[in-house]
C-alpha cells in the first residue's frame, strides 16, 4: 500500500511559476528559482543543474546519496550536475519517509527508478515534438537528448520548462533500463554531503541557528515513570543567561509507534542564551520526583527473575514442529547451555536534540528524526497542535542506530517552544541525559538443548527464551523474529518463551532483536557442531542442503522476506572460500570462528580471526560475505556500512557495553562507562557481495549480527573458553 | 549575575573575535552559542570523544575542556578555518577522496586531530596514527576510511614538501 501511495504521489507534475517559489510544498526544497519541476523528485533549472529530492532521513547509512543515484540513473542525468536536497516531511507527495529496518532502499528502489524515468520520458517527448521525430528515435545520456539520425542534440536545460507542462506517463507504461545499461547504479559515489561535512558546514539539527534562538536543557525523570511533585526554580532562574524555567507536564501518547513507548515525560526546561548557561543552571534546580513506579526494577533483579523462569522451564509455545522432547530422548548426544545479553544504549554521537518554533498557532521543526511522520503525530498528541499546523524540516542526523525512531525530543522541543511563542528553541541533551533517557536494547536470557546423532547431525532443538512483556508474549523490541533458524530446517523443534514486565523504555538498536539473537543461537550451534566433531559452517551447510524457501510470506515486487536456503548456502560457501576456512594451520593463541545470520532480508556469513593473550583479545581479521539482492546501488557506501556494522558489533562484545539499572535509574553516564571501540581496534575487514536475483534490500543492519557469535566462536577456538554472556569477559 | 561584562578578544581562524562571556565558559560553547560557529561539535562534554577538537596554537585541544579564560592570546583554528592551512586542506581533500564520513558528526573533530598530528608528524606510522587519533570516537566506526584518509594526506603533503 505504501508503494502505491508513493507512486501516486510523485506523478503530480507541476510547473513552477517564476517567483512563486517554495510556497507550494510540491517543489523539491530549495530548487533554484525558475527551475522546472518535473516530478516530486526532479527539478531542472535553466543552467542545467538538476535538483533531486532525497526523501528518507540521512543518518550515515548513505540513503541521501543512493536513492538520488537511482533517480539520476533512469533520468540519464549527469551526476556531476546533480544537487541533492533533503525533502521536508510530506509523505503524501514523497511516499514513506522513515529511515529504519534497512527498508529505505527496498521500498525506494522501484519508485525512484520510476521517478527518474517519468522525468526523462517528459524531456524526451518535448525533444521529439521539437524535432518532429518519434520518441523511440531519441536517446539520452549525461543530461542531453540526442537524435542520432539527424545528429541533433539538446541539453535537458533547454527542454525542462516545456517538459514541466506535460502530464507524466503512468508508472506501468514507463520503460526502465535493464541492469547492463546502468552507469550510475552500481558505481562508487562519494556521499553528497561529504564536501560539506569536511568543511564543518551546519548540516545537523544541533547546528540550527535562527534569529533570536535560545537554547534549552530538558531535565527529565531520573527513572522511568517518575512523577514531578515539586519544583523550586528560584535559584536556577537567577543564574546568568537564563531566560525562562518551564515545568512541562507529561502526556502519554497513544498509537504513534511501537506500543506508545514514545511519549512526553514530566520535566523542567531551562531556557538560556547559551546552552552552557542552561546546563549550569540545572544544578540549582530543586526537584522532587515520585519514583515509586520504578522501585525494584534493576538489572540484577531482572536477571534473578529470568534465572528462576529458566530453572522452572516450560513457557508458552511460540513455534513447534514434530516432537523435540522425544527426539532429544533418542539423540546420541544432548548439548545444553544458557546464554544472555544485557541492556545497551545507542549513544548517537550527536546527542538527542531538536529545534522548534511556535508562531501564529503553528509549529515548525528542524528535527533529526528517523521517523519524522511519527514525530509529528507524537507532537500533535502531546503538545496539542494539529498535524496540519506542523511543518518538519528533516536535518542530517548525527547517528541513528534506531534511537531516533523515537521522537521524544520533538515533543520536548514542541512543548517548550509552545510556551515561548515566537522564540526558536533548540533543546539539547547532555551525554548523561542521552544515556539515561534512551530506549534501550533489552536484555534477554535463553536456555537451549540440542540433540545430535552419531554423525553429528542436528536432530532436535529447543529454546526457552525469557524476555520482557506485560502479558504472555514478549513486547515489541524484546521479541524474536517471526521466523528463527533452525525452524523449518529440522523436523523436531520447539521454541517457547516466558516474560515478565519491565518499566524500562525499550527500543530498536541497529539490527533489532537480531543483534542479540544471532549471538545466542549461532554461539550455541557452534557448541553443537563441535560436540559432533564438526565445524559450524559444515553444520549450517548440512541444514541448508535442500533447496527450500519458507518462513515469512513474500509479496510480489518486494524484497523477499522468506528464508531461502540456496542464498544462505552461497554466502556460507563464499565466506569459507574467502577465509580459506579449514585450510589454515593452527597456531597457539590464534583462533577462528564462523557465524551465519539472516535478518532484515539480508544474508551474511562472517569469519573472525583472533589472537588471545591472557585476557587480551585482538581481532586480526574479519571476512564478510553478504547477499542483499541483485544490485548494490553504491558499493562505496555499501562497504562502509558493512565495515561499520562489523566494528560496531565487535565494539558491543569487546568494549564492555552494558547498561545497569537500580530502581529504574540507569547507572552509566558517559563514554567512559559505556565505551565504544576506537581506531586502535581496527582489524582489516574483507567484504564480498554475493549477488542473487532477488530485489535489492538494505544494508544498514544485516552485517552486524553474525560478527558477535563469530567472535565468540573464534575466542573459543583460540582458548577453549566458551562465552555465553555479553559483553565478553575472559 | 553578570561578572562577565568585560569583552574578551579571541583570535579565531586569523580573525579577531570579541566575546562577552565568563572565564569558565568552555571554548566549545563560546564557539557554538556565542559566535554561532557550529562546525565544532558537542559529543560528551567530558574530554572523552574528541568531537569538539580545535587547534590552540596548532595543537589539538578539546574545546569542551578548555575554559575561555585559558585561551588568552592563543591562535584558535576551527574546522571552518583549517582548510586555509596546507595540511588542513590536504586532510580535507583526502577525507573527500576516500569518502570517510558516515553520519559525519565526528568528522570535524577527526579532521582537526588528524591535521594536528600531520603537522607534528608528517609521515606517521600506523601506530603513531592510532595514538594520535585514539581520543576521537566515531560511533559509526568509520575508522578504516579515517586511517586511509590520513595515510593519503600524509603521502600528498610529504610529496608537496
Ligand atoms: S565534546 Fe569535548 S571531548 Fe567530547
Ligand atoms: S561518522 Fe558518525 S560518528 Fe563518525
Amino acid at each position: 500500500m505504501q508503494a502505491e501511495l508513493s507512486r501516486r504521489s510523485f506523478l503530480r507534475a507541476s510547473a513552477l511559476a517564476g517567483g512563486g517559489l517554495l510556497v507550494d510544498f510540491s517543489v523539491p526544497v530549495h530548487a533554484a528559482q525558475g527551475a522546472a519541476v518535473l516530478t516530486a523528485f526532479v527539478a531542472i533549472d535553466t543552467s542545467g543543474a538538476i535538483t533531486i529530492a532525497a526523501r528518507n532521513p540521512e543518518m550515515g547509512q548513505g540513503i541521501k546519496t543512493s536513492l538520488p543515484m537511482i533517480v539520476a540513473e533512469e533520468l540519464d542525468a549527469d551526476w556531476a550536475q546533480v544537487r541533492v536536497e533533503q525533502a521536508d516531511l510530506d509523505p503524501a507527495r514523497y511516499g514513506p519517509q522513515f529511515s529504519g529496518a534497512s527498508m529505505s532502499t527496498m521500498m525506494g528502489y522501484l519508485p525512484m527508478r520510476q521517478a527518474g524515468a517519468a522525468a526523462r520520458d517528459m524531456l524526451v517527448r518535448v525533444a521529439a515534438a521539437r524535432w518532429g521525430v518519434a520518441v523511440a528515435e531519441i536517446s539520452t545520456a549525461a543530461s542531453v537528448a540526442h537524435h542520432k539520425a539527424s545528429g541533433r542534440s539538446l541539453p535537458y536545460a533547454a527542454l525542462a520548462q516545456e517538459a514541466a507542462g506535460l502530464a507524466p506517463a503512468k508508472p506501468g507504461d514507463l520503460r526502465l533500463k535493464s541492469p547492463e545499461q546502468f552507469t550510475i547504479i552500481g558505481s562508487r559515489r562519494g556521499g553528497v554531503d561529504t564536501p560539506k561535512i569536511v568543511r564543518g558546514d551546519p548540516l545537523y539539527s544541533i547546528d540550527t541557528r535562527l534569529p533570536g534562538m535560545l537554547h534549552a536543557v530538558f531535565v527529565g525523570p531520573p527513572s522511568p515513570g517518575a512523577v514531578l511533585r515539586r519544583v523550586d526554580d528560584a535559584a536556577a532562574r537567577a543564574m546568568p543567561g537564563v531566560k525562562a524555567v518551564i515545568p512541562i507536564q507529561g502526556v502519554k501518547a497513544k498509537g504513534t509507534f511501537a506500543g506508545s513507548v514514545d511519549s512526553l515525560t514530566d520535566g523542567v526546561a531551562i531556557v538560556a542564551t547559551n546552552w552552557w548557561y542552561a546546563q549550569q543552571a540545572r544544578d540549582k534546580l530543586v526537584l522532587e520526583w515520585d519514583e515509586s513506579a520504578a522501585q525494584g526494577h534493576g538489572d540484577a533483579a531482572y536477571a534473578a527473575r529470568a534465572k528462576a523462569l529458566l530453572d522452572a522451564g516450560g513457557g508458552k509455545v511460540a513455534f513447534k514442529a514434530g516432537d523435540a522432547k522425544a527426539a532429544l530422548g533418542k539423540a546420541a548426544k544432548v548439548i545444553s547451555a544458557r546464554y544472555d545479553y544485557p541492556f545497551v544504549a545507542h549513544n548517537t554521537l550527536e546527542p538527542q536534540n531538536c529545534t522548534a518554533l511556535f508562531k501564529d498557532g503553528k509549529l515548525t521543526f528542524w528535527a533529526p528524526a528517523q521517523q519524522p511522520e511519527n514525530g509529528r503525530k507524537l507532537v500533535a498528541q502531546c503538545v496539542g497542535v494539529a498535524e496540519g499546523d506542523i511543518t518538519v524540516h528533516v536535518t542530517r542526523i548525527g547517528g541513528g542506530f534506531g534511537r531516533r525512531l523515537m521522537s521524544d525530543f520533538m515533543a520536548q522541543a514542541g512543548a517548550i517552544a509552545k510556551a515561548m511563542p515566537g522564540v526558536p528553541i533548540n533543546v539539547l541533551y547532555n551525554r548523561t541525559d542521552d544515556i539515561t533517557h534512551d530506549f534501550y536494547r533489552p536484555a534477554g536470557w535463553h536456555k537451549f538443548k540440542a540433540g545430535i546423532d552419531q554423525s553429528g547431525r542436528l536432530t532436535a532443538f529447543t529454546n526457552h527464551f525469557v524476555s520482557f512483556g506485560p502479558g504472555e508474549d514478549p513486547q515489541f523490541f524484546a521479541n524474536m523474529a517471526p521466523f528463527h533458524m533452525p525452524e523449518g530446517l529440522i523436523p523436531d523443534i520447539e521454541m517457547t518463551h516466558s516474560v515478565f514486565p519491565t518499566i524500562m523504555p525499550l527500543g530498536a538498536m541497529r539490527a533489532p532483536t537480531s543483534n542479540a539473537h544471532a549471538f545466542v543461537f549461532q554461539g550455541f550451534l557452534d557448541e553443537v557442531a563441535r560436540a559432533g566433531g564438526r565445524s559450524l559452517p559444515a553444520l549450517m551447510l548440512d541444514l541448508f542442503t535442500a533447496d527450500k524457501q519458507f518462513g515469512e510470506t513474500d509479496k510480489a515486487g518486494e524484497t523477499p522476506r522468506s528464508f531461502n536456503t540456496a542464498r544462505a548456502r552461497a554466502v556460507v560457501q563464499k565466506a569459507m572460500a574467502m577465509s580459506d576456512w579449514g585450510n589454515v594451520p593452527r597456531k597457539p593463541g590464534i583462533g577462528r570462528g564462523f557465524a551465519f545470520y539472516f535478518c532484515h532480508r539480508g544474508y551474511f556469513a562472517e569469519v573472525v580471526e583472533v589472537a588471545v593473550k591472557g585476557k587480551a583479545v585482538t581481532v586480526r581479521k574479519v571476512w564478510a560475505a553478504g547477499d542483499v539482492g541483485r544490485q548494490i546501488v553504491n558499493p562505496l557506501g555499501a562497504e562502509a556500512q558493512v565495515r561499520g556494522s562489523i566494528l560496531d558489533g565487535l565494539s558491543q562484545a569487546l568494549n564492555g557495553q552494558k547498561i545497569t539499572i537500580e530502581n529504574g535509574r540507569v547507572q552509566q553516564s558517559n563514554f567512559h562507562d559505556h565505551p565504544f571501540a576506537r581506531i586502535d581496534r581496527l582489524p582489516p575487514v574483507e567484504v564480498a557481495f554475493v549477488p542473487s536475483d532477488a530485489q535489492p534490500g538494505g544494508l544498514g543492519e544485516p552485517a552486524l549480527p553474525p560478527v558477535i557469535p563469530a567472535l565468540a566462536n573464534a575466542i573459543f577456538d583460540a582458548t577453549g573458553k566458551r562465552l555465553r554472556s555479553m559483553p565478553f569477559a575472559l | 549575575m553578570g561578572g562577565f561584562d568585560m569583552a574578551i578578544t579571541l583570535s579565531i581562524n586569523g580573525a579577531a573575535r570579541s566575546v562577552d562571556a565568563p572565564d569558565d565558559m568552555p571554548l566549545l560553547w563560546v564557539l557554538r552559542d556565542e559566535l554561532n560557529m557550529v562546525g565544532t561539535k558537542f559529543g560528551c562534554g567530558a574530554g572523552l570523544c574528541g568531537a569538539c577538537t580545535v587547534h590552540m596554537d596548532g595543537a589539538a585541544v578539546r574545546s569542551c575542556q578548555t575554559p575561555l579564560g585559558a585561551v588568552g592570546a592563543a591562535k584558535i583554528t576551527t574546522i571552518e578555518g583549517v582548510g586555509e592551512t596546507p595540511i588542513g586542506a590536504a586532510v580535507q581533500k583526502a577525507w573527500v577522496a576516500v569518502d570517510a564520513p558516515q553520519c559525519g558528526y565526528c568528522q570535524a573533530g577527526q579532521i582537526m586531530s588528524a591535521s594536528a598530528l600531520l603537522a607534528a608528524t608528517p609521515k606517521p606510522t600506523r601506530t603513531q596514527i592510532t595514538q594520535g587519533m585514539s581520543g576521537n570516537l566515531c560511533r559509526c566506526a568509520s575508522y578504516h576510511r579515517i586511517m586511509d584518509a590520513i595515510e593519503l594526506a600524509a603521502k600528498e603533503t610529504s610529496h608537496a614538501g
